[in-house]
């Protein structure tokens, strides 16, 4: 899925260019917060550990396999902004060093799956667990995010495509072909995204960014008999986890930090910033369609003036597309469609959403007392 | 994106190209991309004269035309895209070798792999001619922010061996008789991908203190220094310099 | 002349409340070489944490040739003490031996000449000059030991601590490394299972066990008390001949 070079025109090249540089920059700020001093070689094995996931390839369907593209995964383990930054250095050293992925579209490359697969996974990922945060309702809410994440990377595509892609497809059936097979992958990636979870929730759950607080918090006993609940810190400093090869001699405290920082109502405030921005997002790029289309020099708007096309329509093997049609006319139907399937998305999301909320606030008193 | 191009492209050696410092280089790829994506489908000539220019920076790095040409392998999928397109895309027909194909869609496709290609050649060239850390160092002589550049030295140092480990359980598995074959298997290869990462987040940590044991204190010395002479950076603007004039020259033509 | 290495009633619980270390207490003179044995979850590695500051202990202090290590000091002292790990690979972290070597001194604020000078010394001391350009994965498993030697040698530090240095290495790089230790001009403490390489190369041992020191006196006479061995769970390896008292080596 790595764009290469021609494939978009040279304007949303460099503006696709422009969002990934802003979004990196936002969350190089935003990852020191998440990890501070060890920034540079964590963030560095998790973007080597993506890395090799990556090469991690599944079957889909007959003959057809998917790869894991490895965003929400490293969103929910390492938290979202150090997620974007790893992915965002995984594109890079592989255009650069591998020559996979045109250097004019690490742009694009960076926004769809850096950033917009982060950004959806997160987003869909933190609804889901906002109430609710048991285990099992942090290892459905994995699969439901990563599941989203892939058929959001691909509408975004599509909707870049549409912008100024440099191939004489109907976005329609662009949308359909991508949309399809990459809900099937996005199947795939929820599937593997929830098990790497849920395996590493079951032997270091302080490992795992998105579970914080999960933990059974520490009960200290004071002389007079009364009980007192410690909150439980995030992963906490690296002194207290030192994993030594003798890992017999060194008991990693499960889950406990020396000094409780409360990372609860920070994450809720970052909750707060995804949810408007992950929207905004995906809105903007439907919306800023429209206002592109009409100054593209080439591309819908040449052949929406060629007269012929409609005439010929019927000539086209993929005529009977339902979603051929609204290409016919160029400008707000398409813009409509755009929005229509960014709504799409957000309402399959939203359908599963609750659908696993409901399921939770089944198993929820359970589950939190067996975590 | 695939397995088995995490094999380094880099080949050893002591030309004009490999000397050059990183920095010049980097710049110089990145310009000449931007020319070629620039350039408009029709203007063939552009495109000959480019594809000439590459061809003069591989025999001047001594790189030989079948390293570059295996590295294209990863071009395959959207060359069959492109291939594609006459055939599936809209608007005007016309009738070549007897059958109907888009003229838009030809264009297109023509446009698509010339520009592809080009631009997969020349990183292919540049990934030859430079070393993985020197590159790193070049790009944070670009300004790229130096936390991004350390993550992605981090990043190369460790990739063999995580890689390494995933294989090894890889190899365990099948010992136990399991190939992952349709969608069912996935959980079992997802438990080794946890694990993985919890290897390698450990070993993150045990680098951090390795690095605070030796006197870290948050952020990286600086080791080597690295400056390119206004003489380098012209010799690199070769690439992207004669790019352009042939742009122009082309366009200069055309009116 | 001031110890190297003092440590008294060093205690240390974990964040779960596991207690660790129950008031350790030993002192180490310049230039000795000393081997740190005890039976697994013992908390050597745990001990060894304490003394460049990785860990703070929850009593008792730590002085490292007459600095105590305190919040303020932690930059001296890990100057002062050269922390080998167990696994090369989590120390050799930079792109080529050449920088691995040099961060250490780089991060002291040294440049240029003086700079250079240490990392080819350093190299040098353990054989590994001719790889200096070389990335370290590159390298045998015994040569990135020896070159993760380096790293901290290039600090100029007063004691050497090593976790398991003969571990993984074949009988001709234990050799090596046994040369290359013995060749040091440096205090040496050594954390090892390794009971033979504890003998040939040092001559003082301690077996800290249930957090506490529980013996501690020449290797010899410790390697020859089956008894003490026993109740610790350690054990000289088959066919070796346990030494004579009186002669130690």
């Amino acid at each position: 899925m790595h764009v290469p070079d021609g494939f978009f025109n040279v304007a949303v090249s460099i503006s696709a260019g422009a969002v990934a540089a802003a979004g990196v920059a936002v969350c190089l700020r935003g990852a020191r917060r998440e990890l501070d001093d060890r920034t540079a070689p964590m963030a560095g094995l998790v973007a080597a550990f993506i890395f090799a996931v990556q090469m991690l390839n599944f079957p889909v369907a007959a003959g057809t396999s998917g790869h894991l593209l490895g965003g929400t995964l490293a969103a929910i383990l390492v938290g979202p902004y150090t997620a974007v930054l790893c992915m965002a250095v995984v594109l890079l050293v592989q255009g650069f060093f591998f020559a996979d992925g045109g250097l004019t579209a690490l742009g694009v490359n960076i926004t769809l799956m850096g950033i917009v697969a982060v950004v959806v996974g997160w987003t869909v990922f933190r609804l889901i667990t906002r109430s609710t945060r048991s285990r099992g309702v942090v290892v459905a809410a994995s699969f439901v995010a990563a599941l989203v994440s892939v058929p959001a990377a691909a509408l975004a595509f599509t909707l870049l495509f549409w912008v100024g892609g440099t191939a004489p497809i109907e976005v329609g059936t662009v949308a359909a072909a991508m949309g399809g097979v990459h809900v099937l992958i996005g199947v795939g990636e929820g599937l593997i995204t929830a098990v790497t979870v849920s395996t590493v929730l079951a032997v270091r759950p302080d490992l795992v960014y998105g579970a914080r607080g999960l933990a059974a918090p520490l009960v200290l006993r004071g002389a007079d008999g009364d009980a007192t609940v410690v909150r439980q810190a995030p992963a906490g400093t690296p002194a207290q986890r030192t994993s030594a090869r003798n890992s017999a001699e060194v008991e990693a405290g499960a889950g406990a930090g020396a000094g409780a920082r409360v990372r609860a109502q920070a994450g809720s405030r970052r909750l707060g910033w995804f949810l408007p921005v992950g929207i905004a997002v995906a809105a903007l790029l439907a919306g800023a369609v429209s206002f592109y289309a009409s100054s593209s020099p080439d591309g819908l708007e040449r052949v929406a003036e060629d007269k012929g096309f409609i005439g010929h329509a019927t000539d086209h093997a993929l005529a009977g597309q339902p979603l051929a049609d609204y290409g016919e006319v160029g400008g707000i139907p398409v813009g409509v469609a755009g929005l229509i399937g960014v709504v799409v998305t957000l309402v399959v999301g939203a359908a599963l959403f609750f659908a696993v909320r409901r399921l939770a606030g089944r198993h929820a008193s359970e589950d939190e007392v067996s975590a | 994106m695939g397995a088995g191009h995490h094999h380094q492209i880099y080949r050893a050696g002591d030309t004009l190209v490999h000397r050059l410092p990183p920095q010049c280089k980097l710049a110089a790829v990145a310009a000449f991309a931007l020319v070629v994506v620039a350039t408009p489908r029709e203007w063939f000539w552009a495109f000959g004269l480019y594809a000439l220019l590459l061809a003069a920076v591989a025999v001047a790095a001594r790189v030989p035309a079948l390293s570059v040409l295996r590295r294209m392998v990863i071009e395959i999928p959207f060359v069959v895209f492109a291939v594609a397109l006459p055939f599936i895309g809209f608007g005007e027909r016309v009738s070549l070798l007897g059958l109907s194909l888009s003229a838009e869609g030809l264009w297109s496709a023509w446009n698509i792999l010339a520009k592809a290609t080009l631009g997969v050649v020349a990183s292919v060239l540049l990934a030859s001619t430079t070393e993985p850390r020197l590159m790193l160092l070049g790009a944070q002589r670009l300004r790229l922010p130096p936390l991004l550049v350390q993550i992605a030295m981090f990043m190369l140092r460790y990739l063999d061996v995580i890689v390494d480990e995933m294989r090894r359980m890889r190899v365990a598995r099948e010992s136990r008789g399991f190939t992952a074959r349709d969608v069912r298997h996935i959980p079992v290869v997802a438990r080794s991908a946890g694990a993985l990462f919890i290897r390698s987040y450990e070993r993150g940590e045990r680098v951090h203190l390795a690095m605070l044991s030796r006197g870290y204190s948050g952020s990286m010395p600086i080791i080597q220094d690295l400056s390119a002479s206004a003489r380098q950076w012209l010799v690199a603007g070769m690439l992207p310099g004669a790019a352009l004039v042939a742009l122009l020259g082309t366009w200069g033509l055309a009116l | 002349m001031t110890p190297s290495l003092e440590v008294s009633r060093l205690a240390y619980a974990y964040p779960d409340g596991t207690q660790a270390l129950f008031g350790v207490d030993f002192e180490i003179g310049r230039g000795e070489r000393v081997a740190l044995l005890g039976p697994n979850g013992a908390g050597k590695t745990t001990l060894v944490m304490h003394l460049n500051g990785i860990l703070t202990a929850g009593h008792g202090t730590v002085t490292v040739a007459g600095l105590p290590v305190s919040k303020g000091s932690l930059r001296e002292i890990r100057r002062r003490v050269g922390l080998v790990f167990q696994d090369p690979d989590d120390q050799l972290f930079m792109p080529t031996v050449r920088e691995d070597v040099a961060f250490g001194p780089a991060n002291l604020g040294i440049g240029g000449e003086e700079l250079e000078r240490r990392v080819k010394g350093a190299l040098e001391r353990v054989g590994m000059l001719e790889t200096i350009d070389r990335p370290p994965h590159h390298l045998s498993f015994g040569q990135r030991r020896r070159v993760a030697v380096a790293t901290v040698l290039a600090m100029e530090p007063e004691i050497l601590v090593l976790d398991e240095p003969s571990s993984n290495l074949d009988p001709a790089s234990r050799r090596e490394l046994a040369d290359v230790l013995r060749s040091l001009d440096v205090t040496v403490l050594m954390v090892t299972h390794d009971l033979p390489y504890a003998l040939e190369l040092c001559d003082r041992a301690l077996i800290l066990s249930g957090g506490t020191i529980a013996a501690d006196g020449p290797t010899g006479e410790i390697l020859s008390d089956a008894e003490l061995l026993a109740a610790h769970r350690l054990e000289l390896p088959y066919g070796f001949a346990p030494p004579r008292p009186g002669h130690p080596s």
